[in-house]
């Protein structure tokens, strides 16, 4: 059954409104404010260890986001981000529900669509915001600090961070928005989130390696990684930290580099030079699969919150 | 084209094979104030959903000014206000900001958009507290920002769910008010209630549901007559002689009581005031108070479930 006029009319007005909101809530504001300053913390943690150990790195400028005390900054990104993106969507629509506006508001002229579309797009746009802030303050204490420029491969490396850090975000912002739509209490939504935040982020990477050893014969040591990777990367956070490991360090050349060090042995690949650093569209290449990935999931999760919107009774 | 701004016909909602709405039929005609009257859970609020196309219509017809709703809501949307069961604004926004919202979400031009908001907001009373936030709001200045909504909107129907629930009396009879201003610019008026009293005073007709069927239909002094065989009561009270044996002669008037002195109590099928005003000059008796009792909603509603109750359990 056809209907008239378009989906997204109204889109925009729900959005603006939106991003108001998140602007203005102060669950967001602490959550923005405090994940920028631990970042800058950690920065400037990484600049003091840079300055001390690094003589003649040509991708000085990429270390800032790889180094620095106990915890390096795409490590916090990764634990950190996902608690913004639940905070800007675990009420987002049992909100409205609970405050009763969504018959109201689903009187006026639009469809279902545009409140749906317009929250998820206020949502990207709120994270991305705080993380374009984000990411200046490090390339600016970087700047500050290291007293070198980063050269253009550095830069577009960077950007390419920056693009996947906001695709990660992305996927837990979808779930949360999901949760917020299929359970009418905001805090059973918000617990949700932050239970399968912590498995996935946490636990699984734990206890996935035994699951797989579990499903697959023994056979040879390659075999056995690649199992074991293949369950890994059914949590988000580890496909970020394959994407990050790679774009960040140019003479990393698997995703599997890492792990075979671990155990003592080299990646052998016939006529490379060992460490050379690769190009970016090679880096880019190599974890296309992990950043399409990510982008499908977060596809996937809005697709099923859309789906059960749109069957949703309007009463409460 | 007939002159009915909304048209329904078999109209039949079911959850999950269950009906909640069974098959109702009804139109609402143009500047007309239609009551449908029932108790919760009697598929009241289900039927309004389905007039907006919030919610799907199992089977049946329904026209809101010549518009399917579920094929074209936008154009329903547009020209139907609504205001929700204890509608709900955003708190943390004033009361000013809450209806730019929705004027933008219904596209008012930029240019007109704040002359509107301020005279809906004056209209309804809500001027000087147009700058406050809605969070401080009580439910009857909740419920007349909803009417402000309507206003804005410039919508030919007004659909209010149980506008008068949980309002002191003072808040009601505001808001009632502002319903009968709504009649006199022309809007036709479509609210749902389960307090009959108050809303018996707005309603030109009214439809009782019971157990998603709509039970009876009319205007209430029909009502009266169907279901209670006449429920006029008229007071008089004056001073002369035989004025009762007179004013019993009446066609019409059943059952004369007499209610102490001077005074007599008319049980009749319709308003016999004017034949007893003339009855009582006629006999050269001094007229000292006239007045009659509709028969109320109350009455009709607790008679017909009381008389239909076997039927319900029976079903």
């Amino acid at each position: 059954m056809r209907r008239e006029g378009s989906a997204l009319h109204g889109f925009g007005v729900v959005t603006l409104k939106e991003v108001a909101d998140h602007f203005t809530s102060i669950l967001v504001v602490v959550l923005v404010v405090l994940v920028v300053a631990t970042a800058v913390a950690v920065v400037r943690g990484a600049v003091d260890q840079i300055k001390e150990i690094t003589a003649e790195d040509p991708f000085l400028f990429l270390r800032l986001f790889t180094r620095g005390g106990p915890l390096p900054l795409v490590a916090l990104l990764s634990f950190l981000i996902p608690l913004i993106a639940i905070g800007l969507g675990f009420d987002s629509v049992n909100g409205e529900h609970n405050r009763r506006t969504l018959s109201r508001i689903l009187s006026q002229p639009i469809y279902r669509d545009a409140l749906l579309f317009g929250k998820f797009a206020a949502g990207l746009f709120t994270l991305s915001i705080a993380l374009i802030v984000l990411w200046l303050l490090v390339i600016g204490f970087g700047l500050v600090g290291l007293g070198v420029p980063p050269n253009a491969e550095e830069m577009a490396r960077a950007l390419v961070l920056l693009v996947v850090t906001i695709a990660y975000g992305g996927f837990w912002f979808a779930l949360a928005l999901l949760f917020s739509i299929i359970f009418r209490s905001a805090a059973t939504a918000a617990l949700v989130s932050l239970g399968v935040w912590l498995f996935l982020t946490i636990l699984w990477p734990l206890f996935s390696p035994a699951l797989a050893d579990a499903v697959t014969s023994a056979g040879d040591v390659l075999g056995v990684l690649d199992t074991r990777q293949m369950f890994a990367r059914l949590s988000p956070s580890v496909l970020f930290n394959e994407i990050v490991a790679v774009v960040l360090d140019p003479s990393v050349r698997s995703t599997q580099q890492s792990m075979l060090a671990a155990m003592g042995l080299a990646l052998i690949e016939r006529g490379a030079i060992p460490d050379a650093p690769i190009p970016l569209l090679q880096s880019v290449l190599i974890v296309w699969p992990q950043i399409v990935g990510l982008v499908a999931g977060t596809i996937i999760l809005f697709v099923i919150g859309y789906v059960v919107f749109q069957r949703q009774e309007v009463r409460a | 084209m007939s002159d009915n701004v909304i048209e329904v016909q078999d109209l039949t909602k079911r959850y999950n094979g269950t009906a909640v709405v069974k098959g109702i039929s009804f139109s609402v005609a143009r500047g007309e104030i239609f009551g449908l009257l029932g108790p919760n859970g009697a598929g009241k609020t289900t039927t309004i959903l389905m007039l907006l196309g919030l919610s799907d219509i199992s089977s049946g017809r329904a026209r809101v000014l010549g518009y399917d709703p579920a094929r074209e809501p936008l154009a329903v949307k547009r020209r139907v206000g609504y205001l929700p069961d204890q509608v709900g604004f955003y708190d943390n926004l004033t009361a000013a900001e809450n209806l730019r919202y929705a004027a933008r979400l219904m596209g008012i031009e930029r240019g007109e958009r704040e002359g509107k908001i301020k005279a809906s907001l004056a209209h309804v009373g809500l001027a000087d507290v147009m700058d406050q936030r809605v969070g401080t709001f009580s439910r009857g200045m909740r419920q007349r920002l909803g009417l402000a909504e309507i206003l804005i909107k410039d919508a030919q129907i007004a659909i209010l769910d149980e506008p008068t629930s949980g309002l002191d009396p003072q808040a009601t009879v505001e808001l009632l008010n502002i319903i009968r201003e709504l009649k006199h610019q022309g809007v036709s008026v479509l609210l749902s209630s389960h307090l009959l009293e108050r809303v018996q005073s707005v309603c030109d007709r009214v439809a009782l549901f019971n157990q998603g069927n709509i039970a009876l239909m009319g205007t209430v002094p029909d009502l009266g007559r169907e279901v209670l065989g006449g429920g006029f009561r008229v007071e008089v009270e004056a001073e002369g002689q035989g004025l009762a044996e007179r004013i019993a002669a009446i066609p019409g008037v059943q059952r004369v009581e007499a209610a102490g002195a001077n005074r007599v109590l008319l049980f009749a099928d319709r308003d016999v005031r004017p034949e007893a005003a003339a009855a009582v000059v006629a006999a050269g008796g001094r007229l000292l108070r006239l007045s009659v009792e509709e028969p109320s909603l109350e009455a009709i509603y607790t008679r017909y479930f009381q008389t239909h109750a076997g039927e319900r359990h029976a079903a």
